[in-house]
C-alpha cells in the first residue's frame, strides 16, 4: 500500500511515454474511446487497421505481463451486473459525446493545456467523486 | 505496416503502464474518487506521471512539421467547452465511479476481467452504438429549446 504511489508514477510514465510514441511516430492522440469509438460507430474505418492493432496491444501485453505478477491483480469489479451494465452504458455513450475519456482529454488534453481536456476532467471527476459518494455511502450499492 | 507495428508498441505499452499502475483494480480507482472513504492518492501520481512525458511530446511535435512515419500532427484542441462535451464528460464520469473502469482499463484487463469485465466492455460498446443517435437528439432538444425561448423572447 505504501509503495502504490511509486508504481503509479512508474505505470503513469509508461502511459505518457506510450501517448508520445503515438503522437510523434503516427501523429495521433491516444485515446482509448476514441480508437475504439472510431471502430464501433465506423467512424474512423479510415484507419481500422492502426486503430486494431492499437487494441491488440493494448490487450495481449498486459495479458503476457500478468504472470509476472505475483501479488493479486484482480480487477475486483463490482459483481452487481445492473450498476456494470449502467457503468458501462454510460461510459460508452459519455466519453463519445464528451469525444474522449481519461487518456485523450486527461493525459492527451491537458499537456497541451486544451480548455477542452481540462474542463472535460474536472467534470468527469466532479461526477465520478458524487456517484461514489451516493452510490457508496448514501445508497450503499457499491 | 510500420504504423501498425508501432501502433501496436503504443498500446502494448499504455496497457502495461495501466496494469503496472494499478488502473486496472476498480478498488483504487474508486478509492481515488471516494473523498469521503479512505482516500487513494495514487491515480494523481498515475496522471501526474503521464502528463510529464506528454507535455515534453507536445513540445517536440510543435517543432516538427510531421510525425516520424508521415502524414499529419493532431490539429489544434477546440477552445469551446460546448454542451456535449459536460454532458458527455458528466455521464463517463458517473459511470467510471459506478464501475472503476474507463475504456483503456476496461479493455486492458478483458483477458482477466471475467464476466464482469466482459459484461462492462459490451455495455460500453453498446453505448457508441447509440452515442451518435444520442448527439443528435440533444443536438434537435437544444434546437427545439432554443427556437422556444426566441419565440418568448420575441
Amino acid at each position: 500500500m505504501e509503495m502504490d504511489w511509486i508504481w503509479g508514477l512508474v505505470g503513469g510514465l509508461m502511459i505518457g511515454s506510450a501517448a508520445a510514441v503515438f503522437l510523434l511516430v503516427n501523429g495521433r492522440i491516444m485515446g482509448a474511446s476514441g480508437i475504439v469509438g472510431g471502430l464501433v460507430d465506423r467512424s474512423g474505418w479510415g484507419t481500422w487497421a492502426e486503430r486494431l492493432a492499437f487494441v491488440a496491444g493494448l490487450v495481449a501485453i498486459p495479458a503476457l505481463m500478468r504472470p509476472l505478477f505475483t501479488g493479486d491483480i484482480s480487477t475486483h469489479i463490482t459483481s452487481n451486473l445492473w450498476v456494470v451494465i449502467a457503468a458501462g452504458l454510460l461510459v460508452g455513450v459519455g466519453t463519445r459525446l464528451a469525444n474522449g475519456c481519461t487518456s485523450g482529454h486527461g493525459v492527451c488534453g491537458i499537456s497541451r493545456f486544451s480548455l477542452r481536456g481540462m474542463g472535460a476532467t474536472v467534470f468527469y471527476l466532479l461526477a465520478g467523486g458524487l456517484a461514489v459518494v451516493v452510490f457508496r455511502h448514501v445508497l450503499g450499492v457499491i | 505496416m510500420l504504423r501498425n507495428v508501432f501502433a501496436f508498441l503504443a498500446g502494448g505499452l499504455f496497457g502495461a503502464g495501466l496494469l503496472v499502475s494499478g488502473m486496472t483494480n476498480t478498488e483504487k480507482v474508486q478509492g481515488w474518487l471516494d473523498i469521503f472513504g479512505a482516500w487513494d492518492p495514487t491515480l494523481a501520481f498515475v496522471l501526474g506521471g503521464a502528463i510529464l512525458p506528454m507535455t515534453v511530446a507536445w513540445n517536440i511535435a510543435a517543432r516538427r512539421a510531421r510525425p516520424a512515419l508521415g502524414g499529419e500532427m493532431p490539429g489544434k484542441p477546440g477552445a469551446e467547452i460546448d454542451r456535449n462535451l459536460v454532458i458527455g464528460s458528466l455521464m463517463f464520469g458517473a459511470g467510471w465511479g459506478l464501475a472503476g473502469l474507463c475504456p483503456g482499463p476496461a479493455v486492458a484487463s478483458i483477458s482477466w476481467g471475467g464476466l464482469g469485465g466482459v459484461v462492462f466492455l459490451l455495455a460500453m460498446i453498446g453505448g457508441m452504438v447509440v452515442a451518435p443517435a444520442a448527439r443528435r437528439q440533444l443536438d434537435s432538444m437544444a434546437t427545439a429549446l432554443g427556437s422556444q425561448s426566441s419565440n418568448s423572447g420575441a
